[in-house]
């Protein structure tokens, strides 16, 4: 047998590490820092106050935009999870092709750029006038895909016979999925509606290409005020949404921490 | 025994039929579509006209244009190196971390990543601001004399892609890296290798997958990004993403814009073809 | 060499075929099992056990042949449609059901209205032993409990082909003997014809009433277990059931002719199998009628009874091994005696 191997600490590379916590934490912590400015400097603290936060809940445009972007990604994430799901299932229990695979997985893999003048072109060559409708169209296209990767993985780690002995005992193939199979991947497919919808609410490139003019949603919103410089108004914003990350994150791990240890088998 | 069969291909239509259809309705075809632009005309008033012409590729690689998609690809390359030099050593920093704190630091990674990209493109306006803190630190150490201006160069934009997709650098090479620390390391110790000697000769080489699907994930983005070249880049650094978007939403040349996308698209198709080579031949696998 | 059940065939099985991709995982398997029957599908991995009972189950398609169950075409039905129901090697329990809702899924897919199903799940829990423990999860049992519920569930909807996937394979050795005696019992107590795949022929042996003894997706041969270890009808069967010595020659009227030796034995085929403790050794010269000489490599005695291996003169088994002789108690040579060795004419069987 060979010597046990003593678990090293990173060592040396301690420094690499915490200087990319460094660098990646610097820049948003900056912000945050002057978001809580008192004075009308974007880039200077002179004094703290919570007077660019109650500026944010005060305006219109922004809460419009945050509405939209709900809108379109509660959308999103029903329509994506349903189809991906029944997909995933098509893929896993049915038909065993990695074409197939590959191509329910393009979405994800294809630049957005690409896929948002591709979209643009498609919906302009088909007389569909662009809105939040066909944002929602476009995100749910690419949102399945994560969607199905998501509950692939689950139900790929599943026990086949579950579904073979649900039809032994009688029941068809939609009761089987139903009253067995969906069951068993419940935690996957929460985890692929949730992932569907922050994507949605985060997308832009694509948003910004099938986009209609009148209702922006939250990150095009965002990008024209950018645009034009730097406002203490927009350092309170990234700051609220930098703690919704944070929370959305924090919640995520520990639920599917709590996922993996109540796992029976 | 037929009718059996047939049941259950009827099941399966069923559910792979939807999300299929969806896919091939709002991703193929839209992207065959918008990729067949690319040997048409633009119309005299922006649609596109739909005579054959090759015209618009003879005008991709004239001076201005091929100056612009070259200098995409190396501000692109050259942030996946940094991002690369920097993700490698961390990857392996967090892989050697005891268990709990592992979990810490992959989601100390992850959070960044998980916060709008528009934002955190916005805070390096913030902080590479004339006016802004870095200057402010720089100027109040002592390392410079006046204010420099950060902002508005190709630094900035390479910095800024570096800061956007370095987490989508250190997950690819943490997950091989934490494999292969695991199943190798013991091996080649036990066989009298040092552990520079391990490192070198077994793990680099094995987590080359790994590297390559993280320089993937750095490079095919940020050569399509537009956002960060135009904000922190300003009128001054153009890439390949602001062209086609200038082409699809301004001088509505959908036809050109189409083919300079496709430009992007077929880098990416080669990347892809080195990838799976790379790791058939050092996948782990192989050596079982 | 075939024995037919007793009474009408409950299932039968014609020219059954099927393939993975290019391999054959049944050649033409025919097939009767009789109703209220223990039969048991013995078989190396891959001789197509397991092909056989899922497309009785209805999970697998034969490319050809039929398959009657009453009288029915079998085939025709898809899997849940089939009065036919099966116990999974993993038990397949739903993890998100309780015991009572796993045993009663069956009768609710029937549409059985609900206090039917809860007197046939509460009596069928009796029957397997499992009273009271209704109201728990999966998660929550043993793997003998979890068994029995997997059982409990296939019989409650009172199929008439009770189908079983390795049922013992998962269990601790200790509870295996006990499970055994245990679904002999419940078998004679519903009356429902059981079909067990394994490949352990010890336990098909002692449970099922016929063995079906298969090899590369044929069935070799279909007795009783008393006739497959004392009649085997080829080379296979004869080297899979229980410990043979098998010779490999010319077959004439008194034996089969090896290295110039004659072996006695009767029947028809190139190979002779005479079983160990058929053979009678005894020191050299000690009397007449030897059929073979040789020395003694080795013995091994275990309690009750000796191996003795011998290396024959002039002439070698069909797979190269020693000759392998037993005797009740301690050996009676020692090792590298010269001895002869001799049996009965009908002790040994020339098969194919």
């Amino acid at each position: 047998m060979s010597a046990p191997s003593a678990k090293q600490g990173p060592g040396l590379l301690w420094i690499p590490l915490l200087g990319c916590f460094a660098f990646l934490y610097l820049p948003i912590l900056v912000v945050v820092a002057l978001s809580f400015n008192s004075g009308r400097s974007a880039l200077n603290l002179q004094g703290l106050s919570l007077r660019w936060y109650a500026e944010v809940f005060r305006d219109g445009d922004l809460g419009h935009a945050l509405l939209n972007t709900l809108l379109v990604a509660t959308g999103t994430m029903v329509v994506s999870t349903v189809l991906g799901t029944m997909l995933a299932v098509g893929l896993v229990r049915h038909a065993r092709s990695t074409a197939l695979d590959a191509f329910a997985m393009t979405p994800a893999i294809l630049p957005d750029l690409v896929l948002a003048i591709g979209l643009l072109s498609f919906f302009s060559w088909a007389g569909i006038s662009l809105g939040l409708g066909t944002v929602m169209v476009a995100h749910t296209a690419f949102g399945t895909a994560f969607v199905v990767a998501v509950v692939r993985a689950r139900l790929v780690q599943l026990d086949g016979s579950l579904e073979e002995a649900s039809q032994d005992l009688g029941a068809g193939g939609l009761t089987t999925f139903v009253r067995v199979t969906l069951p068993s991947i419940a935690p996957a497919v929460v985890a692929g509606a949730l992932l569907s919808f922050t994507l949605s609410v985060d997308e832009f490139v694509i948003a910004f290409f099938t986009n209609g003019p009148s209702s922006p949603t939250l990150p095009i919103e965002i990008y024209s005020r950018v645009r034009f410089g730097v406002t203490p108004e927009i350092n309170a914003l990234a700051s609220l949404l930098l703690l919704v990350s944070v929370v959305a994150v924090v919640a995520g791990a520990l639920a599917l921490r709590r996922t993996e240890t109540t796992d029976d088998d | 025994m037929t009718t059996v069969t047939r049941g259950r291909r009827a099941a399966g239509a069923a559910f792979l039929g939807p999300g299929l259809l969806f896919t091939a309705v709002f991703v193929a075809v839209p992207v065959l579509l918008v990729l067949s632009y690319t040997v048409f005309q633009r119309g005299r008033f922006g649609g596109v006209v739909h005579t054959f012409s090759l015209d618009n590729f003879s005008r991709a690689l004239e001076p201005t244009f091929r100056s612009v998609l070259v200098s995409s690809v190396v501000t692109a390359a050259v942030a996946t190196l940094i991002a690369l030099a920097i993700g490698y050593p961390v990857a392996c920093a967090i892989a050697r971390l005891p268990e709990r704190w592992r979990t810490i630091a992959l989601v100390l990674v992850v959070i960044p990543f998980w916060t709008n990209f528009l934002i955190r493109t916005y805070a390096w306006i913030v902080l590479l601001n004339t006016q802004g803190v870095l200057n402010d630190a720089l100027v109040g150490a002592g390392l410079v004399d006046e204010r420099l201006d950060l902002l508005y160069t190709r630094g900035a934009v390479v910095a800024g892609l570096v800061y956007v997709y370095l987490p989508l650098m250190v997950l690819p090479i943490y997950a091989s890296v934490a494999r292969l620390d695991r199943e190798l390391g013991e091996a080649s110790a036990d066989l009298g290798g040092t552990r520079v000697a391990g490192f070198l000769r077994v793990t680099l080489p094995l987590s080359l997958p790994g590297v390559v699907t993280g320089c993937i994930f750095v490079f095919v983005p940020s050569l399509g990004n537009f956002v960060v070249p135009e904000l922190l880049g300003g009128g001054k650094t153009v890439m390949v993403g602001n062209l086609v978007r200038d082409q699809f939403l301004k001088a509505r040349d959908w036809p050109f814009g189409a083919t300079l996308a496709l430009f992007v698209v077929v880098l990416l198709l080669v990347l892809f073809a080195l990838q799976s080579l790379v790791s058939r031949r050092y996948s782990v696998e192989a050596g079982r | 060499m075939t024995t037919e059940p007793t009474t009408e065939p409950l299932l039968r099985v014609r020219g059954l075929t099927a393939a993975y991709g290019d391999v054959q995982a049944l050649r033409g398997v025919d097939l009767d099992i009789g109703d209220r029957e223990f039969f048991a599908l013995l078989g190396p991995s891959g001789c197509g056990k397991s092909t056989l009972l899922r497309s009785l189950a209805g999970f697998e398609q034969p490319a050809s042949g039929t398959v009657e169950l009453a009288g029915e075409d079998l085939l025709a039905q898809p899997a849940h449609r089939r009065p036919v129901n099966m116990m999974f090697q993993s038990y397949a329990l739903f993890p998100h059901l309780t015991v009572e809702r796993n045993v009663g899924y069956g009768p609710a897919r029937a549409g059985l209205p609900k206090a039917e199903i809860a007197t046939r799940v509460a009596e069928v829990l009796r029957t397997v032993g499992l009273e009271g423990l209704g109201r728990r999860r999966p998660s929550q049992l043993s793997g003998g409990q979890r068994q029995r519920v997997a059982l409990a569930r296939a019989i409650v909807n009172r199929p008439r082909l009770l189908l079983l996937d390795e049922p013992l394979s998962a269990l601790d050795r200790n509870v295996r003997a006990q499970m055994q005696l245990e679904l002999k019992r419940l078998q004679h107590e519903v009356g429902i014809a059981f079909v067990v795949v394994t490949h352990d022929q010890d336990e098909a042996l002692s449970m099922a009433d016929r063995v079906a003894v298969m090899s590369d997706g044929l069935v070799q041969q279909v007795a009783a277990p008393e006739e497959l270890y004392r009649a085997p009808a080829n080379r296979f069967v004869a080297e899979f059931i229980g410990r043979s010595n098998v010779f490999e020659g010319a077959a004439g009227p008194d034996g089969l002719t090896v290295g110039g030796r004659l072996l006695p034995g009767h029947g028809t085929g190139s190979f002779l199998v005479v079983r160990p403790e058929d053979v009678v050794v005894r020191p050299r010269g000690a009397g007449a009628g030897a059929v073979l000489s040789g020395r003694v490599l080795e013995t091994q005695f275990s309690g009750g009874s000796t191996a003795i291996a011998v290396a024959a003169d002039g002439v070698a088994t069909a797979s190269g091994q020693p000759l392998v002789v037993t005797q009740a108690g301690a050996p009676s040579v020692q090792r590298g005696a010269e001895v002869d060795l001799s049996w009965s004419p009908d002790a040994a069987r020339i098969v194919a």
